[in-house]
């Protein structure tokens, strides 16, 4: 059973009379531990298939099966709980709490799962650990650097133990420095924690740290490639 | 669901940032709560000022006057016919079942002297069923009796002031004193009692046998004559029946043909307090409930700011769905965080309307009582009026649409 499966996903949004076809009959599968980069112009539709994937919208026909279960039909609150058990999210611009430590940061998504303060801040240190910032919790988004910021959103998105890891365009706001820092985090998560991650991405350099590249054009996949990593 | 001690300190996290903000908002709330308190415990404080006073002058009084309300088509002042006797005092106390005391009145205003001391006060002849009436007991020596009323003897009962001003720190029982140049044995000192609400000082009094008065110190225009008689129902219930018997018992004993006017009035004076009571009562709800208004103002307060607030934190809101929370969870926080506002507000307003009242008594010289009631209802309220301005601004919070919410600037 494939982690990920769509089948025949359709979105159309509607901007008063007119129609806009955002995706169309969109059918994949991403099996555990996959790697996958989105690749595609604006307006391609990759944006919306990443919030389906991600369960912060609904397509408006066709199936979306997570784990073998159909998320369709599942309403507000228990797609909220996918979300938090199942999903990571990292976004092209950080999406962090304002005045909110790292820590208290990293610890939100266990606020909505129900751990005690003690079991939260132990697992939120953890997971900052794994991603190369200790001794940082205390610190405040805005006395953090872009990368920095990047990693506690990692950790946010990792501390939940959730199985995929969705990053929208997650280097866009870095230098090509830190944005290889983070690409290699990416790759350890995915190689050493069987996390499987998927990427959306305008730059081909970004895309080529993945083992499989999908590029949407016009609201459809026009290519699927996988590759062997030299 | 969201752990609440975790979603209390957030809440707080949020009010600090806008502090200048919370503040004013809180404002609202605190002169609502404040105006509430401070508006019942003025009126609490004069109702409780007039059933002090019921209990002062005795409970269940009639009073019986002389005169006629109407005579003839001509209205009388009451009191211009004397009419009223001992004797009727007695055959009331002896014939109306409903009665458990009376005490007839005949009083007037002399000079007493106590060796150098001298003062002018009001002097009053009744019966010893006076003090069981007027639920006045002694503070020291005893009551005159039945027999001191039969043989007019020359005793007398003292109030508190004229103790005060006649013999100082000294022991006044056994002593004489002169009531119009004619000496008295002082007998009894009355306990206080204070003052009555028209102001008047109840202590500044002399009670002797109503016949040592009538016919030693004030003369009547006919033998027996009393100007009030004081009656005292057994119970509240018995109040109208006892009224009714007097009626009857006073035109039989006065012959008054079925047509004719009384030529006398009783008074029900403890109806007319407890109406008093009760209008203030009503004032107090009337006043508290004008101060709600203010109440409620401050919580279209909170509503305004908490809307403005999820405004501003849209981005956050998207941000908390994305990672998992859900419709309670979001509506929670924002609603908590009206309830903190409205309840930090509530305990402010309950010490402003405190020192107000404390302020008011000080300067308008009116009694407050700040009532465990009236506090517990203004928390309680505030509490209220934050979940109910809070809930609607957390509604709207919990139901953004979260991609929107994340694209938010």
């Amino acid at each position: 059973m494939p982690l990920i499966e769509t089948h025949e996903i359709i979105k159309i949004y509607r901007l008063g009379d007119i129609e806009l076809k955002a995706l169309a009959r969109v059918s994949f599968a991403i099996e555990k531990g996959e790697f996958v980069a989105i690749m595609g112009p604006s307006g391609s539709g990759k944006t919306t298939f990443m919030n389906i994937l991600g369960c912060l919208d609904k397509p408006t026909s066709g199936q979306y099966l997570l784990e073998g279960i159909d998320v369709g039909g599942l309403n507000r609150d228990e797609l909220a709980g996918i979300r938090n058990k199942k999903i990571g999210f990292v976004f092209q611009g950080f999406n962090l709490l304002p005045r909110t430590s790292a820590v208290e940061n990293i610890e939100l998504p266990m606020l909505y799962d129900g751990f005690s303060a003690k079991e939260r801040t132990r697992r939120a240190l953890r997971a900052l650990e794994s991603v190369g910032l200790e001794g940082r919790g205390d610190h405040h988004p805005n006395q953090l650097s872009g990368g920095q910021q990047q990693r506690v959103a990692i950790a946010r998105a990792l501390v939940n133990n959730a199985p995929i890891i969705l990053a929208d365009e997650p280097t866009g706001n870095l230098d090509s420095k830190t944005s290889a820092e983070i690409m290699d985090l990416f790759l350890k998560l995915n190689n050493e924690s069987n996390i499987t991650v998927i990427l959306v991405t305008h730059e081909n350099n970004i895309a080529a740290y993945s083992k499989r590249i999908i590029k949407f054009l016009d609201g459809s996949i026009v290519s699927d490639e996988k590759r062997i990593k030299s | 669901m969201i752990n609440i001690v975790s979603t209390v300190k957030i809440s707080f996290r949020a009010l600090r940032v806008n502090k200048m903000r919370s503040a004013l908002t809180m404002l609202g709330i605190i002169i609502g709560v404040g105006a509430v308190i401070a508006m019942l415990a003025v009126g609490t404080g004069a109702s409780r000022r007039i059933s002090e006073y019921i209990s002062k002058m005795g409970s269940n009084l009639l009073m019986i006057v002389p005169g006629t309300t109407t005579a003839g088509g001509v209205r009388m002042g009451s009191g211009t016919q004397p009419t009223l006797t001992l004797a009727d005092a007695e055959a009331i106390l002896k014939e109306s079942r409903a009665v458990s005391d009376v005490a007839p009145v005949l009083s007037g205003v002399a000079q007493v002297v106590y060796g150098h001391q001298n003062w002018s006060t009001g002097v009053v002849g009744t019966t010893p069923g006076m003090l069981n009436v007027r639920d006045w007991p002694l503070a020291s020596g005893r009551s005159f009796t039945q027999q001191d009323v039969k043989s007019a003897t020359k005793v007398c009962l003292l109030g508190q002031t004229v103790v005060e001003n006649l013999f100082g720190d000294m022991d006044p029982i056994g002593q004489f004193i002169r009531i119009k140049n004619l000496p008295f044995t002082v007998i009894g000192v009355l306990a206080p009692k204070g003052q009555s609400p028209q102001g008047q000082d109840q202590d500044d009094t002399i009670y002797v046998p109503v016949t040592t008065a009538q016919k030693k110190l004030f003369g009547t225009t006919f033998p027996g004559m009393v100007r009030t008689i004081m009656v005292k129902a057994k119970s509240t219930e018995d109040l109208a029946s006892a009224e009714k018997q007097v009626n009857e018992l006073l035109r039989q004993r006065h012959r008054i043909g079925p047509k004719q006017d009384n030529d006398f009035t009783v008074r029900n004076l403890t109806q007319f307090m407890q109406a008093q009571e009760q209008s203030t009562k009503v004032m107090t709800l009337l006043l508290g409930a004008i101060a709600s208004v203010s109440l409620l103002v401050g919580g279209i307060g909170i509503m305004n700011i908490m809307l403005v607030s999820v405004t501003e934190r849209t981005r956050e809101i998207g941000i908390r769905m994305a990672i998992g929370a859900k419709t309670w969870d979001i509506r929670l926080q924002f609603i908590i965080e009206a309830l903190i506002l409205s309840l930090i507000g509530g305990v402010a307003g309950i010490i402003a309307g405190i020192s107000a009242s404390e302020i008011i008594s000080a300067l308008a010289g009116w009694a407050t009582v700040v009532s465990p009631f009236a506090i517990l209802t203004a928390f309680g309220f505030s509490g209220l009026v934050g979940i109910f301005f809070g809930f609607y601004p957390a509604y709207k919070a919990s139901l953004l649409d979260p991609i929107e919410a994340l694209r938010y600037e």
